[in-house]
């Protein structure tokens, strides 16, 4: 196919800022009529290379060739003209102001928002309303529909379905569909597999800032999409590790490390109560906004709540703060890994942090102590620490990874995990499940919430499931498959008779 | 019209320092910031031969010392992000309350003094750590208030002349061993404790991390607001310290005392390489930046020119630094 | 991964837009700004404490107040500007003083005519030096907070320049459009020129797209910038506006003084400020009306003159008016803390 057919090309785009090398030698080409995913795991240069091509910042090397023609973008404003737009995850929307004065300060047409926003499902929206005031799917879409009133030729959308009910994916789906039916490209930027395979012509794979490879759509693309992004080592040695569990024998008058009792935050937590055992990841499974982040921030002391008890080791608790968890050896490690860390300092300081939290402890430092439990963290969990002095620098993997050494250096009972793989890659996934394992292996309690449900059974000897800010079931893991976690999530009964 | 103007600009820059000094700026900042001290100095004896010499030098020390350490408190304040605009409103109230009181001797007089930027500090950190008031507006209120109170004060104080003790104007203006200014007494001692604190406590630690990000270390479990408060009372101690110092140099305890002094603190800590968001810094810099605005400022005071344009070029100079540093650092 | 795949879409959620009644309008705008209420009440309140204490209120009280006023509410329009915008400028009293300086050296002489003219290149130079403002806190990438103090500082000196100590004049029917009463003795001229002025500049410049770039950008830069707004050129704007707003504020000080002097904007600058804050703009940017500092501006210099009327010291005027901004944010600050604390 000769290059004037392509909508879009990339062609050996190369970026760096300061001593970090985003981009190496990134290519891609964009047919017209395709629906074309982008995949790559974190770090791997995917939003570095989407930015350029929507015009945020320039390239280093390497060109842009839109429809065959040169093109360096200076600002978002100009790549729109030249019809290519990108929606984010977090909508591009000013908070104070309105749908309607959002729609006029980007230059578009309100009426075109309103049909598109009618073809996605949204009907009966009052425009005069502040974006601040809308939920955040809601806003998606106005986002989306904003894009899609400008008619672009190539359409960007960067994960855009993240943390999305599925109703509104099959609507953004469909969508994107229509849009390939009409002859223009759609570059899809996903984590998620299922949904890249389902809905992707072809796909280009980043790994490391050059392109892996190109796939076409076709039985096992998925693995080899997988292959191409782990490099053939890493993918062999993912794979052997082993994904079924074998749940531990508790004894049967072990105490509680941690226990609800009657827990209720209004408006999202009701009634919660369960029991997490010392050595046992207890996993927890729910629908968006079933209460279990606020469940999460109550046990963690960030959040204050109206009824019920938390207990530590059968000692009731009272917190009002972190530092009173803390205090009772609970430790959070929270979804946004940017509320925890600190980005200008050094790992080391982002690591030894809770060790100052007491007045006695803002007097001189002991080094040597605090450079052994530090470097001891950072070993068990190799953290790649050659990006430098500053933290930014690092990828979210390693990030995440930083939040985790915190505790590990400065001791805990109970680890509470919200969502610790979310946006990360395959590889550092694995690694930090295996972690949870010898955690609780060693005697600590760790509850975990994630939000991929096969995650479950790969890190937890017990689950139990949130609807409607209720415990609502509760299971080993041998029954914790993903379609009976998905019945209970739901609020519906399990088909199977209850085991546990 | 602006991108053109910027890459202009980066250009002329870039072209100026040339991309090692970059870098050298960013790993080791205070060697570029003593070449320039440096620089001053030589570019000062160049233009009138015979002007640099011991008392020269023991000269721009001895004024330099009180801005040092009322930017050693501002130094505090921005590292956690803030700002304080109070310090020359509690300068000038610290001398004139130490003045009126020199009655009751000199150390109950220095007690009153230093209570002013206690109370100040306080009322500042309750106000900016408990009731998370932004920092600009809470310390521009309580200067205020503190300015005008000084007024209503002086006019009612009129009986009580105030009055210098004499071991303040020695400790302001005087010299010991032929050369070395007094005042140095105070600065070098706060400058090696504040150095100390900042690098090697766990109260430094926290500032730092503080300013970089506070949810953060509530998260870890840090009560943030306990250290802002004792920080802001630090500030406050501080620039009541400088306050002291400074009528111990001019002899007089004015209503305007110490006003000169807003602006240069806030310069000296930004020139020395502390980010007014936080997070980022030192005072070793902000030492640095002090003694480079007080030898530019004896640089403005030789050329003979009126107090107007002198000012125009001392802003405009601490300007152009700024602009290269931030534009260098980013 | 989790999905809801029955249940209704969270979208329909959302009210619809049927006919809005003007209760309910009203009600949304005041959740929505809730200085919009508290403002004119606090006027009200104040100026009805100062003609309980002051019965003999006259018109001519009126005027003064007007006057007094006048400067203080161009320096807090000014000054909103830039803070709707995201930005702050410590430098709009220096501004201020070099507008005033200037009018003053050169309308000494000059005929009514001519001071008009006059008055027309001074609104341009203030205009010109937002603008340089604007160029240095874009171009230098320095926080505004530390450019505006300095660029304020050197803005200071050039007032000096022009004019070492106060003096200078103007014609006096260009006196005249500042003092007095023109149309009725209870409608000071002040006031018709406040106005007049502000609604002249800002109303259109609220209404325009630049003034929905401006709000953009104080609100959220990145989701501004994805929308395709400049943000570099937006806020370069709002220094123009806040240079011209100052400008004006100067030229008001010409006429209610009737002199120049150089030391005139020290005041301003941060007393600007205060208004806006007590006015309930936040400095957070991206919404706030010009009502609430203009009429705070009102309340702030209605303080000197109760004290007055009081026979009591009016140097206590700063101290209260300091007393009355810590107090204010110090009170906002613990209300916030508790409607978040939900």
């Amino acid at each position: 196919m000769s290059e004037a057919t392509f909508l879009l090309e990339a062609h050996d785009v190369a970026k760096r800022f300061d001593s970090v090398v985003a981009l190496k030698a990134a290519s891609l080409q964009v047919r017209p009529g395709e629906v074309h995913g982008l995949m790559g795991s974190n770090g791997a240069g995917k939003s570095t290379l989407v930015k350029i091509i929507t015009g945020v910042f320039p390239a280093d090397g390497g060109q842009i060739f839109v429809k065959g023609v040169v093109r360096s973008f200076r600002s978002p404003a100009e790549a729109r003209r030249a019809g290519i737009v990108s929606v984010y995850q977090d909508p591009a929307l000013v908070p104070d102001l309105t749908v309607t004065q959002n729609i006029r300060l980007a230059g578009a047409s309100v009426d075109a928002v309103r049909k598109w926003l009618a073809e996605l499902g949204v009907v009966r929206l009052d425009f005069s309303l502040l974006v601040r005031d809308l939920p955040d799917p809601t806003l998606r879409l106005i986002d989306l529909a904003r894009a899609l009133a400008w008619e672009p030729a190539v359409l960007l959308l960067d994960e855009i379905t993240a943390s999305l009910p599925a109703d509104l994916s099959e609507q953004i789906y469909a969508m994107v569909k229509q849009w390939r039916e009409r002859g223009n490209a759609v570059i899809f930027i996903s984590h998620r597999m299922a949904e890249v395979s389902a809905l992707c012509d072809r796909a280009t794979v980043l790994r490391d800032g050059v392109t892996a490879g190109v796939t076409e759509r076709a039985r096992g693309s998925e693995e080899r999409i997988l292959a191409l992004m782990l490099g053939a080592e890493t993918a062999r040695a993912v794979a052997s590790v082993p994904s079924t569990r074998v749940s531990r024998q508790r004894p049967g008058d072990a105490q509680a490390a941690l226990e609800v009792r009657g827990l209720r935050c209004s408006p999202l937590v009701n009634d919660v109560s369960f029991k997490l055992y010392p050595g046992e990841v207890l996993g927890v499974a729910a629908l968006e906004g079933q209460g279990q982040e606020e469940l999460f921030d109550c046990i963690a002391g960030s959040r204050r709540y109206d009824e019920g008890a938390i207990f530590a080791h059968g000692k009731e608790l009272r917190l009002r703060h972190p530092a009173d968890a803390i205090a009772a050896g609970i430790v959070l490690v929270p979804a946004n890994r940017l509320l925890a860390l600190l980005q200008q300092r050094p790992i080391p300081e982002n690591i030894a942090l809770p060790a100052f939290g007491g007045i006695r402890n803002w007097g001189p430092i002991r080094i040597r102590s605090e450079r052994m439990r530090v470097e001891s963290a950072i070993g068990r969990l190799q953290i790649d620490t050659r990006a430098g002095s500053e933290l930014r620098r690092l990828s979210g993997g390693n990030q995440q990874k930083v939040v985790i050494a915190r505790w590990l250096a400065s001791g805990f009972d109970t680890l509470l995990c919200f969502d610790p793989t979310r946006g990360i890659d395959i590889g550092t996934k694995r690694q930090i499940y295996a972690l949870v394992r010898e955690i609780a292996a060693e005697g600590s309690a760790v509850l975990l919430f994630t939000s991929e449900l096969p995650e479950i059974a790969l890190a937890c000897d017990r689950a139990i499931v949130l609807f409607g800010g209720r415990v609502v079931a509760e299971m080993p893991v041998s029954e914790a498959d993903e379609a009976t976690l998905l019945r209970s999530a739901h609020g519906l009964a399990p088909l199977a008779q209850a085991s546990s | 019209m602006t991108e053109r103007a910027k890459t202009v600009f980066s250009r002329v820059v870039a072209a100026v320092t040339g991309g090692g000094l970059v870098s050298l700026l960013r790993t080791r900042t205070i060697v570029v910031l003593v070449l320039l001290l440096l620089a001053l100095v030589a570019g000062i004896e160049l233009a009138r031969p015979g002007t640099v010499n011991a008392l020269w030098a023991s000269n721009m020390m001895l004024f330099a010392a009180p801005l040092g350490i009322v930017a050693a408190g501002q130094t505090l304040v921005m590292l956690t992000g803030g700002i304080d605009l109070s310090v020359a409103s509690v300068a000038t109230a610290s001398a004139y309350l130490m003045a009126t009181h020199s009655g009751l001797g000199v150390a109950p007089a220095i007690l009153y003094g230093l209570g002013v930027g206690f109370v100040v500090g306080l009322i500042n950190g309750i106000g900016v750590a408990l009731l998370r008031v932004q920092p600009l507006v809470m310390t521009l209120g309580t200067g205020l208030m503190t300015e005008g109170m000084l007024v209503v004060y002086s006019q009612k104080k009129m009986a009580d002349a105030p009055r210098v003790p004499q071991f303040i104007e020695d400790l302001g203006a005087g010299k010991f061993l032929g050369g070395i200014p007094n005042d140095l007494i105070v600065w070098a001692p706060i400058a090696i404790i504040l150095i100390f604190v900042l690098r090697r406590t766990g109260y430094g630690r926290l500032l730092y991390a503080i300013g970089d990000n506070s949810k953060a270390c509530s998260l870890a479990g840090i009560r943030v607001w306990r250290i802002l408060l004792l920080n802001y009372v630090t500030c406050g101690l501080l620039a009541a310290a400088a306050g002291l110092i400074i009528v111990g140099g001019t002899d007089s305890a004015e209503l305007r005392l110490a006003e000169v002094y807003l602006l240069p603190s806030v310069a000296a800590v930004i020139i020395g390489g502390t980010s007014i968001f936080g997070g980022r810094g030192g005072y070793s810099g902000t030492i640095i930046g002090a003694l480079i605005l007080t030898v530019l400022n004896s640089i403005l005071t030789l050329l003979d020119v009126p107090e107007s344009v002198r000012q125009i070029l001392y802003g405009a100079i601490i300007l152009l630094l700024a602009a290269a540093y931030t534009r260098l650092t980013d | 991964m989790i999905t809801s795949s029955e249940g209704k879409s969270s979208v329909m959620a959302v009210p619809a837009a049927s006919n809005m009644r003007l209760a309910t309008r009203l009600r949304r705008s005041l959740r929505r700004d809730p200085s919009l209420f508290f403002m004119p009440a606090l006027l009200i309140v104040s100026v009805a404490i100062t003609v309980a204490i002051h019965p003999q209120f006259s018109d001519f009280d009126l005027q003064s107040l007007a006057m007094g006023a006048l400067p203080l509410a161009f320096a807090a329009a000014a000054q909103t500007v830039v803070v709707i915008a995201g930005g702050i400028d410590l430098s709009i009293g220096s501004v201020m003083a070099v507008a005033n300086v200037l009018a003053a050296s050169a309308m000494e002489k000059a005929s009514f005519e001519q001071s008009l003219l006059l008055a027309v290149a001074v609104l341009m130079a203030g205009a010109a030096i937002g603008a340089l403002n604007g160029l240095i806190v874009v171009l230098s990438r320095i926080p505004d907070v530390v450019a505006t103090l300095t660029s304020g500082f050197i803005w200071g000196g050039v007032a000096l320049v022009i004019l070492e100590k106060p003096g200078g004049g103007a014609p006096q029917e260009f006196l005249n459009l500042g003092t007095g009463t023109l149309f009725t003795p209870w409608l000071p001229n002040a006031l018709v020129l406040l106005v007049a002025a502000v609604g002249v500049i800002w109303i259109p410049l609220r209404r325009s797209k630049l003034g929905l770039q401006l709000f953009a950008v104080g609100s959220d830069r990145i989701a501004a910038f994805r929308s395709g707004v400049n943000i570099d050129r937006t806020r370069f704007a709002a220094y123009i506006f806040s240079g011209l707003f100052s400008a004006v504020g100067g030229l008001g000080l010409t006429m209610t003084t009737g002199i120049g002097a150089p030391l005139a904007g020290v005041y301003y600058t941060l007393s600007g400020l205060a208004a806006v804050v007590v006015g309930g703009v936040s400095l957070a940017g991206g919404r706030g009306r010009m009502l609430g500092p203009v009429m705070a501006a009102f309340v702030l210099t209605l303080i000197p003159t109760d004290l007055i009327f009081l026979n009591i010291d009016p140097n206590f005027g700063q101290v209260i008016q300091g007393t009355l901004i810590v107090v204010i944010v110090m009170i906002g600050g613990f209300v916030d803390m508790e409607r978040n604390r939900k």
